[in-house]
């Protein structure tokens, strides 16, 4: 019999989950998984509750992205009453959409990723954390701390409650943006704009070309893609049709109501989370084989930008192009989750520069009339871990009867278990590791985000 | 405090990372808190392993924040653990408090929980009805997962706490309040809720009342609230009468509701009675049948009363069936 080697928990990642690998005889990876122990059970509690409160209900699915369950659900509460909100509500919530997105990448970024290259996957595992870094590099540490903290501040100035926000309602929006809050925030984006194309110029020059190796073969693994774009393939992270790329860059576009006919759900009976796979490929068959995957597909950053044709804000187009003049499309380099990010992050802060700058942002009509009746409704946005899928069915009185939910990590499981594989394999041979060679496995799997 | 640094953990149970989130969002006095305390175990953020935490002595750990309910047996275990390596244990958290929205999963069972997620979604493609197993044979050995219990409960439910932090998640500003008590030695005596007020929400709110009554529920989504007057004078259930203050009515800013998540009152264990009583009170009928029968229209009652609180009311779960 051979030697499981345990990595519990795994850190700087949101969630409970270890990773096991199996070692044969001759103390090669025979087999690694990563396994993932929550459950809570939404789909189950959620019945019974009334649609309206579901938004203010599901954002407990996540933390660390509220805001995108909390949207993602209002727009699917808006579908089973039939209702549309009026273009500004439209607005305000695309506005909270990419604001919210930019703290989360700040921390992403800066804070979980950053110490396994700023200080080394190999430094003392100790210190290899935000402490380390700023640490390390006290000027820029506090440049982020304060960076991140305007950019959360600015939201909470506006809404009120940040985390589990509140503010979407069924038909619009809970509350306008002043005249006085718009001109503020405009100030305070120009500055987070300026901050996120330093971030993306020192992770371009100075962060990942020490690690080009570790790019270019850490966890790679061939799959295909998801995301969301517009009617003209632009890249959009609050409204549009979904895209589910091969890996050979074909891809079908679908409404977000055929999530069914193209989305499955496979279970493994040694983790927790469901492994989303596409239907329609590989005659319906799931398989984690490395050389011969079926129906994976990935989700996040890099998958969103895979997918997407162009993006639909300048300096952020311009990094596209740097990108892929550099990896193609699509690349399958699961490290460049990260740069993936940052392309993102520009993006952000230029939509909410273009949102702040329209004058309807400020309207006062954001409210349309809701009546209650017996529905189904399909509401999907772009979480910044993947696309989150919510699927209600509610009775005459508008009580929830059923509900689907597939989110953003989850539609990652099976493509992280393979990274985490194909990480051990390439790095463990003969028996031996040491506590390095299991940072680089957990690297591949903080690529993902989950 | 003495020249030697504390020593801190933050631990996560069932929960949602929000906890974390709300942490770290006390900004730039982290870069405080760093000054004054060593954070020795935070996973979000960290890369200490159990097997670091195994190998503390007892007691080496200043305060252990707790995050998230009890919902598996890792969760108990690892509560267990910090409970025994740390002078001090914190109930961070409206889910570690009172057991929070994943408490919601006391109204059902495990069985009912599987079964909805990995056969009846609609989605789920599973023909050989596989769910997943506390043990799994490989070659190598045995693979295992915790266990996903019936009920969930609370942290104090699961370990003795000692403070206890409400809110879902606790506003940072009062977090910090409360890293400072910690730090200058000054907190109150065990059993205590910290970071939040005595008093009720409403009493903070300053939204106008003028002992308005009703004759009808009204939901939230169906109409326009006036921003300046009281939900439940307008008809829309606000849970501030029977929660505790603190949060800075972040919902009621965003004219939105209360929904509960700083908690009961103290001396009031179970929330959904107090709303109850509140809510009888602000109805137009002397009428002991009418007051009835307007209860009766409001939908889901006890998804608005325990939305937070299931786990810690006297209600605890639903009675199970009979299996
Ligand atoms: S209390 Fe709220 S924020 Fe904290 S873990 Fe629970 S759901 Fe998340
Ligand atoms: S208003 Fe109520 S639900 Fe909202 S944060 Fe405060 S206590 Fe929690």
């Amino acid at each position: 019999m051979g030697k499981m080697i345990q990595i519990q928990p795994v850190t700087r990642i949101e969630g409970h989950s270890r990773v096991v690998v199996e070692l044969d005889d001759g103390g090669n990876v025979s087999d690694a998984r990563f396994h993932v122990f929550a459950l809570r059970g939404f789909e189950m509690f959620c019945q019974g509750r009334p649609v309206e409160e579901m938004p203010r209900i599901v954002n407990r699915i996540c933390g660390i992205c509220p805001w995108n369950h909390h949207l993602a659900s209002v727009k699917a509460t808006d579908a089973v009453f039939g209702v549309t909100p009026p273009p500004a509500a439209v607005k305000l919530r695309r506005l909270a959409q990419h604001m919210a997105y930019i703290p989360d990448k700040l921390l992403h970024f800066y804070f979980l990723a950053a110490p396994d290259f700023v200080l080394g996957p190999d430094c003392d595992p100790s210190t290899r954390n935000v402490i380390g870094i700023a640490k390390a590099n006290p000027e820029l540490a506090r440049k982020v701390v304060r960076m991140r903290q305007s950019a959360a501040m600015m939201l909470e100035e506006w809404l009120g409650k940040v985390i589990h926000p509140v503010a979407a309602v069924t038909g619009g929006f809970s509350r306008p943006l002043l005249e006085k809050e718009r001109e503020k925030f405009l100030e305070g984006y120009k500055e987070q704009l300026e901050f996120a194309k330093f971030t993306i110029a020192f992770a371009r020059e100075e962060v990942f070309p020490k690690y080009t190796e570790a790019v270019e073969s850490l966890g790679v693994i061939k799959t295909g893609f998801i995301g969301t774009v517009t009617e003209d393939g632009t890249h959009d992270i609050y409204d549009g049709k979904l895209r589910l790329m091969k890996p050979d860059g074909s891809y079908d576009d679908f409404s977000y109501e055929q999530y069914t006919d193209h989305i499955g759900e496979h279970i493994e009976a040694w983790t927790y989370p469901k492994m989303p796979f596409a239907k329609k490929w590989a005659s319906g068959e799931f398989s984690l084989d490395l050389d011969e995957p079926k129906g994976i597909y990935r989700s996040n950053a890099l998958a969103r930008i895979n997918v997407c044709d162009k993006i639909g804000t300048p300096e952020a187009q311009k990094e596209l192009d740097l990108f892929r003049e550099k990896y193609g499309r699509p690349t399958q380099l699961t490290l460049l989750y990260h740069w993936a990010r940052l392309i993102e992050l520009v993006n952000n802060c230029e939509t909410v520069i273009q949102l702040l700058e329209d004058p309807e942002i400020t309207s006062r009509e954001i409210r349309s009339d809701v009546q209650v009746k017996a529905g189904r409704g399909v509401g999907c946005v772009e979480a910044p871990r993947g696309t989150l899928i919510h699927d209600y069915t509610a009775d005459e009185n508008g009580l929830i009867s059923s509900v689907n939910l597939i989110v953003g990590t989850t539609h990652n499981q099976a493509p992280i278990n393979m990274s985490v594989k194909k990480a051990a394999q390439d790095l463990i041979h003969g028996g031996e590791y040491d506590q390095g060679v299991l940072n680089r496995i957990e690297m591949a799997i903080r690529a993902y985000d989950p | 405090m003495a020249d030697e640094k504390l020593r801190v953990a933050m631990f996560w149970g069932a929960a949602c990372g929000g906890c974390d989130v709300a942490l770290l969002d006390i900004h730039e006095h982290i870069l405080d808190v760093i000054e004054v305390a060593d954070i020795i175990f935070w996973p979000c953020a960290m890369d200490f392993k159990f097997k670091d935490v195994e190998a503390m002595p007892d007691e080496h750990l200043d305060l252990t924040f707790y995050n998230g309910a009890i919902r598996n047996s890792e969760n108990e275990h690892i509560a267990k653990l910090l409970r025994q390596k740390s002078k001090l244990m914190a109930a961070f958290g409206s889910c570690s408090h009172m057991g929070g929205i994943p408490g919601l999963g006391n109204f059902h069972d495990r069985k009912s929980i599987f079964e909805t997620a990995y056969l009846n979604t609609k989605s789920t493609h599973n023909p050989d009805k596989v769910f997943p197993r506390t043990e799994f044979e490989v070659p190598e050995g045995k693979l295992t997962l915790p266990e996903i219990y019936d009920t969930v409960k609370t942290l104090n439910q699961t370990v003795p706490v000692d403070y206890f932090i409400p809110g879902c998640p606790p506003n940072p500003e009062q977090i910090w309040i409360v890293i400072q008590a910690v730090a200058s030695g000054k907190l109150p005596p065990k059993g205590s809720t910290v970071g939040a007020s005595d008093k009720a929400l409403c009493d903070e709110c300053p939204r106008k009342k003028t002992e308005l009554k009703f004759k009808q529920f009204k939901r939230r989504h169906l109409v326009h609230p006036d921003p300046e007057v009281c939900f439940m004078e307008q008809g829309i259930v606000c849970l501030g009468a029977a929660t505790r203050a603190g949060c800075g009515w972040r919902c009621i800013q965003s004219n939105m509701p209360c929904r509960g998540c700083y908690g009961p009152l103290p001396n009031a264990r179970d929330q959904g009675a107090k709303m109850l009583t509140a809510i009888a009170s602000h109805i137009d009928s002397e009428d002991p049948e009418e007051v009835e029968r307007i209860l009766d229209t409001l939908p889901d009652p006890a998804g608005y009363f325990y939305r937070f609180g299931l786990p810690l009311s006297l209600l605890h779960r639903r009675q199970r069936r009979n299996a």
